[in-house]
Parts: C-alpha cells; sequence; structure tokens
C-alpha cells in the first residue's frame, strides 16, 4: 500500500498517533510516545519512495518497541524506579536492525517491572488494560506491546520472552506472538532479566506480519555472543496453507495444571482443523513438564539476582540520597529504586547461588533443564509440531492475583517448558471465552521456525478468530 | 526447610538490598512458601544427568582482537546520577 502510494507514511503514522489519542486513556499501553521523531521517520521514508529507491516490507510502519529494549536518545524506563530517567546512549541490536529498514517507532510500551510478571501490573508506573475488557489484564510482561497491537495503536511490536512474555500476553489479547529458538535474534540491548532464558521477538496482528518482522531482526550479531551464525531463511516463504503429512504431538500434560475445558476444548478444535486439512495428531506424554515450574523459578531468579547486581546508583539511574557510605547507597537504592517482585526473585536467586543451597537447588535445576530438552529431543524425533494451549486461562481481572504469587506464577507453566529447552513457538488466536480471546501454542524443533509459521499460517487462513477486533 | 528472619536477613545482605521489617516478614512468609515447591525436584534421580547451563551449544566464541567503537567518555558518564570531570561521584569510601 505504502509502495503503491495508497497512503503515505506520515499519514499512516498520523492515524497511528490519533488512535493512541483516541484510546490511550483507557488502554495505557505506553510508558513513552515519540510521536514527532516518529513522524519525521515517515516523512523520510516517503521522501525515498518518491525518489523510487527501493523500500523494505517494514518502511513506514508504526511499530512499538517493549521498554526495555535501549533505544538511543529516547527514555528506556524497564517500567522501573530504579530506571526511571535513564536515556541510553546506544540501540539494541533489534532496534537499530528496525530503524535501519525504515520501521517507524511509535514508543516505548508498558512492562512488568524488569520483565518479571504475567499481568504488566507490577510496571512501577501504571498497569495496561486489556483491549477486550478493560477490567482484564493484558498478561505480561509484554503486555504493553500486545494492548498496543491489539487496540492499533501500533501495526507491529516487539516484546521479549523469558518464561512466556511474548506468547502469553499475545493470547490474552487475541493477536500472534513469537519466541524465535534462543540465540535466533540478538539480545544485545535488551535488558537482561535471565540471560540464559530471555529472548525478543515479534507481536503481530498475524502470522504473516510475524515472518516479515522475524526477517529484519535475525542473524548472528558480533555485538551478542550467543547470537548464533547460521543463515537466515527467508521466513515468508514458510507461509504456505498446507499441512498435508505434517505430524502433531499433543502433549496431555499441557491440558492438566489448572487448564479450563473451554481453553482446552479450542485448542483441540483447532488441533482437529489442521487435520482435517491434511495432518495427523497423536497424544503423547512428556511427564518431565510437571517439574518446569519450580525448575525455571530457581533458575530464573538465580539469573536475575546476578543481573540486576548492575543497580547500584553509581553509573546510572535511580540514586538514594543522603547515604553516609557506599554501601548503604547500594542497599538503600535498591531498597528503594525496585518494586516487591524485583525484590521477591532477586531473594530468591541470591539464596538458591549461596553457599551450601547451590547444589541443592541451582545445580539440580540445571540438571532437570537437561531432562526437559530432552523430553522435546524425543518427542521431536517423531513429530513436526506440538500443540498446546499457550495459557491454562483466559485474562484474569486485574487485582485478582496480585496477592498470590503462587496462582499468578501458573498463568505461565503452558510457556515455561519451552524457555528451558530454548525451542521456538508461535502462540496464534484459536477462540474466545466470555468475550476474550483464546491462545493456541505451536512449539517447533530448535531453529525450524519455518514450520510452526506454516501451520500458524494455515490455521489462520482457515479460521477468523485473527480478524476479531477489540470494541473500545 | 524453614528459612528464618535472620536468614533472610543475611540473604538481603549478601544481595545488597535494605529491607524493611514489614518486607522482611513478608518476604520470609513468600520465600518458604516457594521454596516449598522447589523441594519437588528432590523427586528426580539426576544424578547420571549433566546439567545444561544454556539450550545452544555455543562455545568459544572468538573475533579478531582489533578495538572497534565504544561509548566516549561523555556519553558513559550522560546518565550518572553525580558525575565530576571524567568520573561517577559516590560517597566517600576512604577514611581521612
Amino acid at each position: 500500500m505504502l509502495k503503491a502510494r495508497k497512503v503515505s507514511s506520515v499519514e499512516l503514522a498520523r492515524a497511528v498517533l490519533e488512535r493512541i489519542s483516541a484510546v490511550e486513556d483507557k488502554v495505557k499501553a505506553y510508558v513513552t510516545i515519540v510521536g514527532e521523531s516518529a513522524l519525521e521517520a515517515a516523512n523520510a521514508v516517503d521522501e525515498k519512495i518518491a525518489r523510487g529507491e527501493e523500500i523494505s516490507p517494514l518502511a513506514g510502519i508504526p511499530t512499538a518497541i517493549k521498554d526495555n529494549m535501549c533505544t538511543a536518545g529516547v527514555l528506556t524506563t524497564c517500567s522501573s524506579k530504579i530506571l526511571y530517567n535513564y536515556i541510553p546512549p546506544y540501540s539494541a541490536t533489534v532496534v537499530k536492525r528496525l530503524i535501519d529498514s525504515g520501521a517507524v517507532v511509535i514508543g516505548k510500551t508498558n512492562l512488568d517491572e524488569f520483565a518479571m510478571g504475567s499481568s504488566t501490573e507490577n510496571s512501577a508506573f501504571f498497569a495496561t488494560r486489556n483491549p477486550w475488557n478493560l477490567s482484564k489484564v493484558p498478561g505480561g510482561s509484554s503486555g504493553g506491546s500486545a494492548a498496543a497491537v491489539s487496540a492499533d495503536e501500533a501495526i507491529l511490536a516487539l516484546g521479549s520472552d523469558t518464561g512466556g512474555s511474548i506468547r502469553q500476553p499475545a493470547s490474552f489479547c487475541g493477536i500472534v506472538g513469537m519466541k524465535p529458538t534462543y540465540g535466533r535474534v540478538s539480545r544485545y540491548g535488551l535488558v537482561a532479566f535471565a540471560s540464559s532464558l530471555d529472548q525478543i521477538g515479534p507481536m503481530t496482528k498475524d502470522v504473516t506480519d510475524t515472518a516479515i518482522l522475524l526477517n529484519a531482526i535475525c542473524g548472528k550479531d558480533p555485538l551478542d555472543s550467543t547470537s548464533v551464525d547460521l543463515p537466515v531463511p527467508d521466513f515468508t516463504k514458510a507461509l504456505r496453507n498446507d499441512v498435508k503429512g505434517l505430524k502433531i504431538g499433543v502433549p496431555k500434560e499441557f491440558f492438566a495444571q489448572g487448564v479450563r475445558s473451554e481453553i482446552a476444548d479450542a485448542v483441540m478444535k483447532g488441533v482437529e482443523l489442521l487435520c482435517s486439512l491434511g495432518a495427523d495428531f497423536r497424544e503423547l506424554s512428556m511427564p518431565i513438564m510437571e517439574y518446569t515450574l519450580p525448575t525455571y523459578y530457581i533458575l530464573a531468579p538465580a539469573e536475575a539476582s546476578s543481573n540486576l547486581a548492575r543497580y547500584d546508583g553509581v553509573r546510572y539511574g535511580y540514586r538514594s540520597e543522603h547515604s553516609p557510605d557506599v554501601l548503604t547507597m547500594f542497599a538503600k537504592t535498591r531498597q528503594e529504586g525496585f518494586g516487591a517482585e524485583v525484590k521477591q526473585r532477586i531473594m530468591i536467586g541470591t539464596y538458591v547461588l549461596s553457599a551450601g543451597y547451590y547444589d541443592a537447588y541451582y545445580l539440580k535445576a540445571q540438571k532437570v533443564r537437561t531432562l526437559v530438552r530432552q523430553a522435546y529431543d524425543e518427542a521431536f524425533k517423531e513429530f513436526d509440531v506440538l500443540i498446546s494451549p499457550t495459557s491454562p486461562t483466559v485474562a484474569f481481572g486485574i487485582g485478582e492475583k496480585v496477592d498470590d504469587p503462587l496462582e499468578m506464577k501458573l498463568a505461565d507453566v503452558c510457556t515455561i517448558p519451552i524457555n528451558l529447552a530454548g525451542i521456538p513457538a508461535i502462540s496464534v488466536p484459536c477462540g474466545f471465552s466470555e468475550g476474550l480471546p483464546i491462545g493456541m501454542q505451536i512449539m517447533g524443533r530448535p531453529f525450524d521456525e519455518e514450520t510452526i509459521l506454516r501451520v500458524a499460517y494455515t490455521f489462520e487462513q482457515n479460521t477468523e478468530y485473527h480478524t476479531k477486533k477489540p470494541l473500545l | 526447610m524453614r528459612l528464618s528472619k535472620a536468614e533472610v536477613e543475611h540473604v538481603a545482605w549478601l544481595a545488597r538490598l535494605e529491607l524493611s521489617d514489614e518486607e522482611k516478614q513478608r518476604l520470609t512468609g513468600h520465600l518458604n512458601e516457594i521454596m516449598v515447591h522447589f523441594e519437588k525436584l528432590q523427586q528426580l534421580d539426576t544424578n547420571e544427568v549433566a546439567p545444561t547451563s544454556h539450550s545452544i551449544p555455543v562455545q568459544n566464541v572468538y573475533r579478531e582482537d582489533v578495538v572497534g567503537q565504544c561509548l566516549s567518555a561523555d556519553q558513559a558518564l550522560s546518565n550518572a546520577p553525580e558525575a565530576r570531570d571524567d568520573y561517577f561521584v559516590v560517597p566517600q569510601v576512604v577514611e581521612t
């Protein structure tokens, strides 16, 4: 449309900014909006088009960035008081790649503080609301990005996923969200939560947009030694309406642990639809899944406690005043700067790494992680993809689970195993319950994003769930 | 396995985290509740299992030993709560 000059980039950016003015009061998806620089970037794309230059498929597209990815010259807060004034002098590699592709950055979206949470209620600033029902949470931690895309306050968004933080909010907000294989996307400039689990990924209105965005952000980055040096395929070529002969595994453990019957039904209807289009499915058992929640809640805080040691009030961010000495300054800065959830995870992480407990907790969890990966490797010998619900429930009410840390953590029970194993997974809308979207999770072999995109695309082409919009 | 308030205070000290009395009390409760769930992992025999610290087998990532671009002193100091000349300023460390 932009290439054919049916609409200009500036018109598109204006339309999105107007939409933000109209609904942001209700949704509260953004921490920072950069309207002026967005219009400038859009104008530059229009000039390129006018000169007849080649433009990328992302050029001129209004895009939101989760506020834990560094953006040069733009506030990057992680929705934390401790980074309330942080303006990075550099951009994350993903942000740089998007800007180089001509994407128009609209703003920075709200999250659970340091990406720790499943509802975006842990933001130090405000809670984001679910566009489908403003009394419900948008999911978390990329709740701002999910709500922005769902409410048409952005065309595309980037999220980050440590235990489900892209897929679960995508599911709650009725959009597509994908966690690529660990190492596919550079984490340089992503504020680290749990480095061996974090991965950046697309949050979009449909599977085609996910493939386009993935094309732009994947690939080796010399600035991130854990990014893998593998060829990046053109993911849009995987978008074929064809699942004939594909083997789908349905692990029964993903349908236990509090999964509501209406969710299980919607997902199984999705599996049956894929089978009617030529795929085969069989149930399988992965008993190790029962152990993934405690494993994750040892490993993620352990890594977080180490990553968050850098917030000491010396080089950036908040600093407590009136500290007589440096150690008091560190301790007070961290007391005043971090929210309750972050403190809890730092405490868990410090404890499980401390002398005397390391073997019993941290090392044990690392070993269980091996078993989780082995279970997936075994399953993928027989199946091309595995399918499960993305979340055991639809979006819950704001405030409903705040006081129950364990209940809240169960919201991630279907998504966490994927991060432990490092494999890719996508969530696509597959139904509604009580007017709220349901997500279906499609998991794939490491570095085989193409097959899960093909399955997701086929499902989307044969259903209409992704075309439904919230009334705001 | 029960964590005492004193242990919580010790862990907070290791984490350089000052906690109010109310926080200590709440965290002691929460941590104990969560630790109970961690015990579940002891049901698994992992004696013969190697630990995984990373899900992809990336090892020995080398690059040419050449100087690249880095932040200037001004950029590095641009977010400092307090800076003087080319230094970050912190409360006095050395006793006079």
